[in-house]
């Protein structure tokens, strides 16, 4: 602690989201070479502070430096990334869910440049010292948040960094698996003693051990120091209190240490809850493992355990949400049985995250739950009001829930659960991320509700200190219940000081030998590449070539996993050319028709004849009367009806005028255009017949015109759509998934590993659109084939010279995907943009319909330079039109162009930090 | 009894409480069924507007630029004039969709009643413009050497007259049509993305898992959903039909809109049902987004609601008939443009009542599994 520069430097710092201030004037000074501790409650700027240390987020106001640089500057950045590793907050944040450890370990590794067998020689050593050797193949999203947070920690640990940060790396983990974290931390210190660690943590016992501390609050810094010397300073005896010390007045008011009055007995006969045997399984997991329990009536009865040890299983089964695997459990005496209502009744509930209706105000959530469980309608205001004196919730009546601070929704969800009176509470989880007063605050309440109304309460937790409060407690691990009793009891049983000694005494003896990370030779520090020297031109671009196949490899993977999103990139564009093939279709064929013919002579039945010999007409049964023809029109059944009047066939022969009257359904314009087009040619052949039949000439026109209907010479709607909905498909489908790929990263918060490791903007974009090209030129092969087999449209001109044009218009198509998500944050935004912006220009602008030539002004400008104006041409010009690339190299150029265009654009709106 | 209806009614008010506090969803329901409807009954693409065209003039003759002179905007572009070798490069290049060659000598042989023929040469890779445009053209052209010939316009009456009218629209107005089957085409899509976005905005809160523990069914939640959005879409879609079609857009209503609203109804439990099963086929919003591109295309563009069903293929008619997009569009263009009554629209009416609780049927099996997953 006595090294001379400190590691991190920040002098009046300051963040602002929006209108809220994160940090507000942070001035401090790290040592290096130590194990720093950041701590405070959620939600104080901890996170914010740490990225912008990592150079994650962007400097707003103020200095920050780390490792003798200023991280407001991106060559220092771009120097430093590779020295610094960066573990965001959440459990397994940064990591790829669907990827396994071996996958996941191997991206960062590629990342940072390592060659094959640098790479197994780093992930090998680094599992084993971890205990994660044997889960290589497990998916990371399927690991425990303990095994999570070491995966991220060895991926964090693959570039031997010299600054570590990590954003509350054991919040949720079980006490063992955390003391095995920071043992494993300890080990990597001892090897790399270098080596500078900061940490933010909401544990307080925990912090208790670092060299250093900075305490924080509402975005300012509160004291910093060893933790020694801040208990001293507040002259309290735990670092919990001593933080509650360093509070400023306004929020210490009126907090006292939680007492709890002892239980009295009733008895003891009385249970509301037993659990006998009960198990769960999901496949060949199994959640939870022959709990048993029983918890008394009037008791506050708490469940310890880490995140995914079992818990909320447990208690999703005794509230009925779940159906037991195997096992048996009984509130208040009767089996639980999900189709009970009545138990419902009596029975609250309050779930681990936050859920309650945000668009609802705080009075309509209470009065909504009052009704749904039936509390008696005369009584539901008073019951809503006694809620809100109770919970202190009456200046927030109207408000919604989301714009209240946390530890005030968490009241709200407590009245929720409360407003119908229930003899039994199930809270799970109901104080994580609130800070020390508001959970106190929160206990005083549910004590007073077990002690005064002699509510049962059952809560879980993952904070020791809570545990203790409890009348008995149940240890949870693994699905397990190691052992239940009062807490006291239980640290005695073991011998112990404290309750979390006892816990990870039980969890050693639970897990036995194997679970014991072996002590073996850590340090991954042999031969390591060192980062410093400066590289050569081709070792550079060899090295940004093996990040860009990092990126496409993952993808490739990830895509792969995920049904939906792999289902609509190989066959969604076929799906859609056959709808569209199909639907779009111009050509009207079999149009029903029915004859009312008042003349019934062979000359009136020759004219239907003639109609019904057509491919386009098919004749129904005739018409007796107007009534009939009436109501068969109506109900759309016949799209033509023609009468044939009296005397016809005798009218004709005379040379007489006779008229035929054709009635055609209007209600779809277009087809009844084209029937009256078709009617009138017909009408004119039948009379050329009987003309010519009769030995008659033909008086010859003025003129006569020729028509030559090019290159689709039977003028049928097929060949004329399908190379028009080939580019357009080409263009949509590639766009969106493209953009989708990108933007799913920041909404999972993946995107963090763009911001901190060395991988730069082009690489990921590059890497990024890979894959999504190669997928569209598949699908692109793929209805190709559809169009010359199911189709029938035949390819005339040069095929490779659509190849070319078709990976040319791919590569504007991903890239325009990528340009959407540069600018959104939502995946359906993203989503919703690709498709507008590809879609809108090219129908309209791009000669889809009506040719670019016959467009004026901005349109025009736009349909000269869009790329799919130019891939129409392409298309059209190969499939119908018989030309290869001497005829069309002048398309062949604007879509050249547009590619770096729009990559580059791309590239200079993409961040390469949070804003 | 009192009490599952109690809870139905209750759940079904606090969605639209839900629906009230959401603005984009808000936007989404006014902007479909005022702003997009209008759009598509004003804009339906004029098959004919600014076709390029081009004339090869190997008479230049007074008749030939009588010709010429005779296409102009707004329906044609002021005719390029090329030489005959540049027609070909022209069309490949898509610059113009209609070239016209006047043979030499025409006006000569025009005036000798001999007959020439002028050549038309029509891009027909661009179908509606071909197609519309080629009449257009013919006429023009017949007109013009008509009146130069006998100097008065018209034809001689033909032995047989074919007296065409079109009923229901006789004007055959695409307003009319394309309006409508707006509506209806609206009502689809966001019945759909009403109910699953409900489900699953309530997964992502975690609020179903609060719903479950309370004594409410699931029967109870699904028919809550089921009668909330399908009101909302019922009354938009109402609304609609008098302001804007009616009232903006005049365009004459044939049949009954009480009974197109009953149909409506019918139709609305077949997709809100659907909505509920997507959005326990997706995981996500994202995921819900693509499950409904997937499946909203093809249950409109082959509903008949764009081009008619018979010149689409055997195989996809009968597919079609399993979806209720078919029967839908079928009983609305009856009702709405041919003033059918219900004895001739009883059958898409029983056809949607089969299609609606079977999805019902399947939806509710399917929630009552995933539910228990969602929580």
């Amino acid at each position: 602690m006595t090294s001379a520069a400190p590691v991190v430097r920040l002098a009046g710092v300051h963040l602002r989201y929006g209108r809220t201030a994160a940090l507000d004037g942070v001035t401090v000074d790290v040592p290096a070479g130590c194990m720093v501790g950041l701590i405070g409650p959620d939600g104080v700027g901890k996170s914010s502070l740490l990225a912008l240390v990592a150079g994650a987020r962007a400097v707003q106001q103020g200095q920050v430096e780390a490792l003798g640089g200023d991280m407001g500057s991106k060559r220092h950045r771009d120097l430093v990334c590779p020295r610094i590793a960066y573990m965001p907050q959440g459990l397994g944040k940064n990591l790829y869910p669907t990827l396994s450890v071996e996958e996941n370990l191997q991206f960062f590794a590629r990342l940072f440049g390592h060659g094959t067998a640098e790479r197994r020689r780093r992930i090998d050593a680094l599992t084993r010292s971890t205990g994660l050797f044997p889960f290589l193949d497990r998916p990371s999203g399927k690991l425990s948040g303990g095994m999570k947070q070491k995966l991220g920690l060895c991926c964090a640990l693959i570039h031997d960094p010299d600054l570590l940060i990590l954003d509350e790396p054991t919040t949720g983990v079980d006490p063992l698996a955390r003391v095995q974290f920071w043992d494993l931390i300890g080990r990597i210190r001892r090897s790399r003693p270098g080596m500078s660690v900061i940490v933010a943590t909401a544990y307080m016992d925990e912090a208790q051990r670092f060299d250093w501390l900075v305490a924080m609050d509402d975005g300012r810094v509160l004291a910093t120091g060893t933790p020694q010397e801040l208990m001293a300073h507040a002259g309290a005896a735990t670092l919990e209190a001593a933080f509650i010390a360093l509070l400023p007045e306004e929020k210490r008011r009126g907090h006292a240490a939680v007492e709890i009055p002892p239980l009295e007995d009733s008895g003891g006969a009385d249970i509301a809850i037993e659990a006998r045997g009960l198990t769960m399984r999901f496949g060949d997991f199994v959640a939870v493992d022959h709990v048993d329990f029983r918890i008394r009536r009037g008791e506050i009865f708490g469940f310890l355990g880490s995140n995914g040890c079992g818990k909320s299983t447990t208690m999703k089964m005794l509230t009925g949400l779940l159906a037991a695997t195997e096992g048996d459990a009984w509130l208040f005496g009767k089996p639980v049985d999900p189709k009970d209502m009545a138990t419902r009744r009596r029975v609250g509930y309050m779930s681990q995250a936050f859920s309650l209706y945000g668009e609802l105000s705080v009075r309509q959530n209470l009065v909504l739950h009052a009704r749904l469980f039936h509390v008696p309608e005369p009584e539901v205001p008073a019951r809503v009001d006694e809620m809100v004196r109770r919970f202190g919730l009456a200046d927030v009546l109207d408000t919604l829930p989301e714009s209240l601070p946390l530890g005030m929704r968490q009241r709200l969800s407590l009245a929720v659960a409360m407003v119908h009176k229930p003899e039994l509470l199930i809270l799970d989880e109901p104080t994580s991320g609130v800070d020390p007063i508001a959970r106190d605050n929160f206990w005083r309440l549910m004590i007073e509700l077990a002690r005064r109304d002699k509510v049962t309460i059952f809560i879980s937790t993952h904070f020791m200190n809570e545990a203790a409060r409890c009348d008995r407690m149940s240890m949870m691990h693994a699905g397990r219940v190691l052992d239940s009793d009062t807490p006291a009891a239980l640290i005695a049983r073991r011998g112990k000081a404290t309750l979390e000694d006892a816990f990870i005494d039980y969890l050693i003896e639970a897990d036995g030998a194997g679970g014991v990370v072996a002590e073996e030779r850590t340090a991954p520090a042999e031969n390591r590449v060192t980062p410093h020297t400066k590289p050569t031109r081709g070792r550079r671009f060899h090295q940004s070539l093996g990040r860009i196949y990092s990126y496409v490899w993952r993808e490739s993977l990830e895509l792969q996993r995920d049904p939906v999103r792999a289902t609509m990139a190989l066959v969604g564009s076929l799906l859609l050319m056959f709808v569209m093939g199909f639907g779009i279709s111009m050509d009207v064929e079999n149009l029903r028709f029915a004859v009312l013919d008042r003349d019934q002579t062979p000359l009136s039945r020759n004219y239907a004849l003639n109609l019904a010999g057509s491919r386009y007409f098919s004749e129904r049964p005739p018409l007796a009367d107007y009534a009939e023809l009436d109501r068969r029109m109506r109900s759309g059944e016949l799209s033509l009806a023609l009468e044939i009047p009296p005397g016809f066939a005798r009218d004709v022969a005379r040379g007489g005028a006779v008229q035929i009257g054709a009635w055609i359904d209007g209600a779809m314009p277009q087809r009844a255009e084209t029937v009256s087009g078709y009617v009138q040619g017909m009408h004119q052949l039948w009379l050329l017949e009987q003309v010519r039949e009769r030995g008659g000439r033909m008086r010859l026109g003025a003129a006569a015109i020729e028509t030559r209907y090019r290159y689709n010479p039977d003028v049928k709607s097929l060949p004329a759509m399908v190379p028009a909905v080939i580019p357009l498909l080409l263009l949509m489908l590639p766009a969106m998934l493209t953009a989708l790929a990108v933007v799913r990263e920041k909404e999972l918060g993946s995107i963090i590993n763009l911001y901190v490791t060395p991988i730069t903007r082009i690489e990921f974009l590059l890497g990024k659109q890979a894959p999504y090209v190669a997928l569209a030129m598949l699908n692109f092969l793929l209805m190709c084939l559809l169009a010359v087999i199911v189709f029938d449209v035949p390819v005339t001109g040069s095929f490779p010279t659509l190849l070319a044009g078709a990976f040319l218009f791919s590569l504007s198509a991903t890239g325009m995907g990528l340009l959407a998500s540069t600018v959104t944050r939502s995946q359906i935004a993203a989503m919703f943009l690709a498709m507008l912006g590809t879609l809108l220009p090219a129908i309209q602008f791009a000669g889809l319909i009506n040719p670019v030539s016959s467009l004026e002004g901005g349109g025009r400008l736009l349909g000269e330079i869009y790329p799919a104006s130019h891939m129409f041409m392409i298309s059209r010009g190969v499939f119908s039109k018989a030309l290869g690339f001497a005829d069309l190299h002048s398309a062949f150029w604007p879509l050249l162009i547009a590619v770096p265009v729009i990559l580059g654009a791309a590239v200079l709106l993409l961040k390469k930090q949070e804003a | 009894m009192r009490h599952h209806l109690m809870n139905i009614y209750r759940l079904g008010i606090k969605e639209l409480w839900s629906l009230r506090r959401d603005p984009m969803m808000i936007f989404l329901i006014v902007w479909t069924f005022t702003a997009a409807i209008y759009m598509a009954a004003t804009t339906m693409p004029e098959t004919l507007h600014n076709a390029p065209i081009a004339i090869v003039d190997e008479d230049a003759s007074a008749l030939s630029a009588r010709i010429a002179s005779a296409f102009y905007p707004p329906r044609f572009t002021q005719p390029a004039r090329l030489i005959l070798n540049e027609v070909d490069p022209g069309l490949d290049a898509g610059r113009y969709t209609f070239v016209l060659d006047i043979p030499p000598n025409f006006q000569r042989d025009v005036l000798a009643g001999r007959s020439p023929r002028i050549q038309l040469n029509v891009d027909a890779t661009r179908m509606s413009q071909a197609f519309s445009g080629n009449a257009y053209v013919q006429q023009i052209v017949m007109g013009e050497v008509n009146e130069f010939v006998q100097r008065y316009r018209g034809s001689t009456v033909p032995p047989v007259d074919l007296a065409l009218r079109a009923r229901f629209n006789p004007a055959l107005e695409q307003s009319w049509f394309g309006g409508l089957m707006e509506v209806v085409n609206n009502v689809t899509m966001l019945s759909i993305i009403l109910t699953g976005a409900a489900l699953i905005r309530e997964r992502e809160h975690g609020t179903v898992e609060h719903l479950l523990v309370m004594p409410v069914t699931p029967t109870e939640i699904m028919f809550a959903k089921v009668w909330a959005c399908g009101l909302v879409v019922l009354v938009a879609a109402t609304l609609s039909l008098n302001l804007v079609i009616r009232g903006a857009l005049h365009v004459p209503i044939e049949g009954s809109v009480l009974l197109f609203l009953a149909g409506t109804a019918l139709h609305l439990f077949a997709t809100t049902s659907m909505g509920i099963f997507m959005a326990t086929l997706a995981r996500s919003m994202p995921q819900f987004g693509l499950l409904l591109m997937l499946t909203l295309m093809p249950l409109q563009i082959l509903s008949g609601s764009l081009t008619p069903r018979e010149s689409m293929p055997e195989l996809v008619q009968n597919l079609m008939l399993l979806a209720p997009t078919t029967h839908y569009t079928e009983l609305s263009q009856a009702i709405l443009y041919r003033g059918a009554g219900l004895d001739l629209v009883w059958k898409p009416f029983a056809y949607l009542l089969v299609i609606g609780a079977v999805l019902f049927s399947l939806s509710l099996a399917r929630f009552r599994k995933a539910i228990g997953q969602m929580a």
